[in-house]
């Protein structure tokens, strides 16, 4: 998808962050293009969530920048703008959906106000605006426009998540970082989220990056995925590629140890 | 019933000092009211002292007033709008006694005011001062109670929450039902709790000729509105502030203008509406209407 584009969207360059003596982080680098979905995959421990937040600006690296494609100014390490605007940027133009719902909602906030919660930040002062906004958006995302009123506290797990889902994309952010958004829910319910997913990311152009340990999640949404082992990315190339012919032993270790049902 | 202590009548305790407070704590104090009154709205830290009254009865408001009083100040104490109930008669008596200064119920006579819930329906003039009793100093705090962040919000003016908790009140009740404590912008920048007077009040604050000062004790916060300074209350385009109205007027004296408390009367459903500051209602009323108060109660 938007191919034609000649910056990346986001440029990792040269990353490094310790936790005292112990390396999250080594020489991680990667570009994601407009509209990508980029999959990182690795077990627990290895560095994929360190990344990610270091990636959406929330943990300084020790070493390397982050860039991200501003419009009208280009690449821009993250870590060099103002808090501000960091912030700002992250609330428009990113999105984050947590793993637990509970970190990224306000649970005893009505549904509608958690969705256009960031067009109020933005300046939206227009109630009936607002309601019909929000509206929308909860049909965009499968849930019941009737359930508008009600704390998301009362919501089921998967509720949950595609509200966390239509918060973010509010928006219409060009880049998502997704946290495990389908670990803890029941397959079925997994499924329906993928599918979602799936929709939302073709039809914004979205572009994600999508940390989780599941290879199937991966293999559904992604268009490229990294793998990575000790704070290390030891292989990366198109999902299919990648998991139908891993090269690194660890790869190997990762594909063929997944269950059959 | 409804006259105070005439002043005088307290001597001046020769034992404590000049307001009750030691001259470093008063100089402290001030130190803070003059950043609050730089940057209007802004919550300063302050060292709040214990005081010889419980948190949650105006310990951040009397520090404040014990640190501006001068000795031939002449003080009003408020709670609800008036100046007999028990919050108000003992703050009062107790500045009567550190400090020996003069006290009234007259709005237009005071130099400094100090209040609880209400600012007084006669406008105030330039050179009066307006003390608060602030108990919740922090307008986010309810949505988010991480005081690092809430600062944070405060700094880079991200004030999209606000708009949340007026939000839910439409979506609830069908119009904003926050009727007190109702948050307001200052100077076109801070988001500040006017701290728990009715929204009624929320236009007074604006382009006020006194100067407004506010004391959270138990959070240690102080801030200010100095005179002739923007307040405006938060609102929706299509959902404006509003202020209280009432059927009828004051069932005393009469006004139409001033925010009225209901009073039962009976235990039969009897009720009437009257002024809740009683400085104001009285005056309308003329000294010859006294009586009859005490009589028909």
């Amino acid at each position: 998808m938007a191919a034609d584009s000649a910056t990346p969207l986001l440029c990792a360059r040269a990353l490094r962050r310790l936790y005292g003596r112990i390396v999250a982080l080594e020489e991680v680098s990667f570009e994601l293009w407009p509209g990508e979905i980029l999959a990182i995959v690795g077990e627990s421990g290895s560095g994929k969530s360190t990344l990610l937040h270091v990636l959406a600006g929330q943990l300084e690296p020790d070493e390397g920048e982050v860039l991200f494609d501003l419009p009208g100014r280009g690449l821009q390490d993250i870590y060099r703008l103002c808090e501000g605007e960091r912030r700002t940027l992250a609330r428009t133009d990113w999105g984050f959906v947590h793993q637990h719902a509970v970190d990224g909602l306000r649970m005893h906030v009505s549904a509608g106000a958690n969705v256009v919660e960031r067009q109020m930040a933005l300046g939206e002062r227009h109630y009936g605006r607002l309601r019909r906004l929000a509206l929308d958006w909860l049909q965009h995302v499968e849930l019941d426009p009737a359930r508008i009123d009600d704390a998301p506290v009362i919501f089921s797990g998967g509720m949950r998540q595609r509200l966390q889902i239509a918060r973010n994309l509010v928006t219409l952010p060009r880049l998502v970082f997704l946290d495990e958004p389908t670990s803890g829910l029941d397959v079925s319910v997994q499924a329906r989220l993928l599918d979602l997913l799936r929709r939302l990311t073709r039809e914004l152009g979205l572009a994600v990056v999508l940390v989780t340990h599941d290879l199937a999640v991966a293999r559904l949404l992604a268009h490229r995925t990294m793998v990575m082992q000790l704070g290390r990315v030891v292989e990366s190339g198109l999902t299919d590629q990648l998991l139908d012919d891993p090269v690194h032993p660890y790869t190997q270790l990762l594909v063929s140890s997944v269950l059959p049902p | 019933m409804r006259m105070c202590d005439p002043p005088g009548s307290l001597e001046r305790d020769p034992n404590v000092n000049f307001a009750y407070l030691d001259e470093r704590t008063k100089r402290m104090i001030r130190r803070a009211l003059l950043k609050a009154v730089c940057i209007p709205g802004h919550q300063v830290a302050f060292g709040s002292r214990e005081m010889p009254l419980p948190y949650g009865w105006g310990t951040g408001g009397i520090q404040v007033t014990a640190s501006i009083l001068g000795p031939r100040d002449v003080l009003k104490v408020i709670d609800q709008g008036s100046d007999d109930t028990v919050n108000a008669v003992n703050i009062r008596r107790f500045f009567q006694r550190t400090a020996g200064v003069a006290v009234t119920t007259d709005t237009t006579r005071a130099d400094i005011i100090q209040t609880r819930h209400r600012i007084p329906e006669t406008p105030l003039r330039e050179g009066q001062i307006l003390v608060f009793q602030v108990p919740a100093p922090e307008p986010m705090q309810r949505l988010e109670p991480r005081q690092s962040e809430t600062r944070k919000m405060h700094g880079l003016a991200e004030y999209g929450l606000m708009h949340v908790k007026l939000y839910e009140d439409i979506a609830h009740y069908g119009h904003i039902a926050t009727t007190y404590d109702y948050p307001v912008l200052v100077n076109n920048r801070y988001v500040m709790s006017p701290s728990p007077i009715p929204k009624f009040d929320n236009p007074k604050l604006n382009m006020s000729p006194a100067l407004q000062l506010f004391g959270a004790g138990r959070e240690k916060r102080i801030y200010a509105v100095p005179p002739y300074t923007a307040v405006t209350s938060l609102a929706f385009d299509d959902h404006p502030f509003e202020v209280q109205r009432w059927e009828s007027g004051c069932a005393l004296c009469g006004s139409r203008a001033s925010f009225l408390d209901e009073v039962l009367t009976d235990d039969h459903g009897g009720r009437m509406f009257v002024c809740s500051d009683s400085d104001y209602c009285t005056s309308r009323q003329g000294a010859d209407v006294r009586s009859v108060i005490s009589d028909g109660g």
